[in-house]
């Protein structure tokens, strides 16, 4: 399958196969009036199959994202044609209205307006938990 | 600009925490000295939900400061009860106040009043979660009972999973030298694992039985906790589990002479009477010193000297 390569914009590689469409909800790509191509199950040579994601327009990638969800992703940023820039994706260290909190006691779920914000507790263990109630996320 | 607040017990140094027991210390041996400090000051009580005893702890001392009170007691004579949230709240309650001392039965609460407000937020309680300012009131009874608090076996009996007071006092007491837990509940009141996270973290040494009478020999602190209705969704459960644990002078006489009792109040019926008249009991004690660790941390978070 042939998907053409991009001027300028972002192609969101190495993504763990079938993480792609969870990347793609949570960065929100379907809100795009640009082209976004999203490629399942490509062979890799690292690790079998990956997804990647082309968005042919210059995005501002929510970093925060990818490093939670698969923080073994590349971001390459394409310029002319080439990769003018690559970035290291790391594990973020609060995540902002990524995820909700379920914990019935907890003040979120009562005051709607409220961001949910969690906070990496155990860098090992990719823990995040709530700034609120600490419940875990899951 | 956002003042200093205190939701949780962690947030408080070490230092800080001997600098707030030096504090309550020289409060009880020289109370007049301290009389007018806070004079102009308003201390508003924002209680979300009933707590008579807190709420009455938290306005004798500012009042033994000097300062005044003003506030509310239960959710349904505040703005909350019109639907204004906690965030709005605390902006408003800081045009009035000049620190704010919070319970509320949502997790969180006093966080958010904290980001929103322009005065400190001392959380009086929220849910299940924290309760820093009786662990001040805990810490200072163990300061004045035993010297200090390296070395301790402390035994927490009763609700581990929704006692508060308890998840606040191991996250201070973990940062103490040779510290070991023993956590007696029944299997459905244990620990959350987000504690048990904590302790592994700091390494320390704990462990898991569900029999009062064959660990209360080993404890230095016993610090007995009520089942709480209010933190159950179903009264089946709640029955079930209230009369799990009740200290009696029989348990009492299984104990050391070094054992002291420690108890957030109120109690239920999970420390027989009969045991207030026994000298190691010291939860009576215990309420008079909340007063004066708050009467400490009032004047911490007003910056009086």
């Amino acid at each position: 399958m042939n998907i053409d390569s991009i001027k300028n914009g972002i192609v969101i590689d190495h993504i763990t196969a079938g993480k792609g469409m969870e990347i793609y909800r949570l960065l929100g790509l379907e809100t795009l009036d640009c082209s976004v191509a999203l490629i399942k199950n490509v062979v890799s040579k690292k690790s079998g199959k990956k997804d990647i994601i082309k968005i042919d327009s210059d995005f501002d990638v929510d970093t925060d994202i990818l490093g939670f969800v698969d923080h073994d992703v590349t971001v390459n940023i394409i310029k002319d044609g080439k990769i003018a820039e690559k970035k290291t994706i790391e594990l973020p260290n609060e995540l902002t209205n990524v995820l909700k909190c379920k914990n019935p006691r907890c003040i979120t779920s009562t005051e709607q307006e409220l961001p949910h914000i969690f906070r990496l507790t155990d860098k090992e263990h990719r823990v995040y938990r709530c700034i609120y109630c600490e419940t875990k996320a899951k | 600009m956002q003042m200093r607040s205190l939701i949780d017990i962690s947030e408080l140094t070490t230092k800080e925490i001997e600098e707030l027991i030096g504090v309550a210390n020289d409060i009880i041996a020289s109370p007049q000295k301290y009389s007018k400090k806070c004079s102009g000051k308003k201390l508003a009580t924002l209680f979300f939900e009933p707590s008579t005893r807190t709420r009455l702890s938290f306005e004798a001392a500012m009042l033994e400061l000097g300062g005044s009170v003003l506030g509310f007691s239960e959710a349904q004579s505040s703005s909350a009860s019109k639907g204004e949230s906690v965030a709005d709240t605390s902006k408003v309650i800081s045009c009035y106040a000049d620190i704010i001392a919070m319970r509320h039965p949502k997790e969180g609460a006093p966080l958010v009043a904290a980001r929103n407000a322009s005065i400190p937020v001392i959380n009086a309680g929220d849910g299940g979660h924290c309760h820093p300012t009786q662990t001040l009131a805990d810490l200072l009874t163990i300061y004045r009972e035993k010297g200090g608090f390296d070395n301790l076996t402390v035994g927490f009996c009763g609700d581990l999973k929704f006692g508060r007071t308890v998840h606040s006092l191991i996250s201070a007491l973990i940062r103490y030298k040779g510290v070991k837990f023993v956590l007696i509940s029944p299997n459905e009141l244990k620990l959350p694992g987000y504690v048990k996270d904590k302790l592994d973290n700091a390494g320390i040494e704990y462990t898991e039985t569900d029999s009062l009478e064959n660990s209360i020999a080993d404890l230095d602190i016993l610090y007995m906790t009520r089942v709480q209705k209010e933190r159950f969704f179903n009264e089946e459960d709640y029955l079930r589990l209230r009369d799990t644990y009740i200290l009696t002078p029989e348990k009492m006489a299984l104990a050391g002479e070094k054992l002291r009792v420690l108890h957030p109040l109120p109690r239920v019926n999970e420390i027989s009477v009969a045991v207030d008249d026994d000298p190691r009991a010291c939860y009576f004690k215990q309420v008079l010193y909340g007063k004066y660790m708050r009467m400490a941390l009032i004047l911490k978070l007003l910056e009086v000297k």
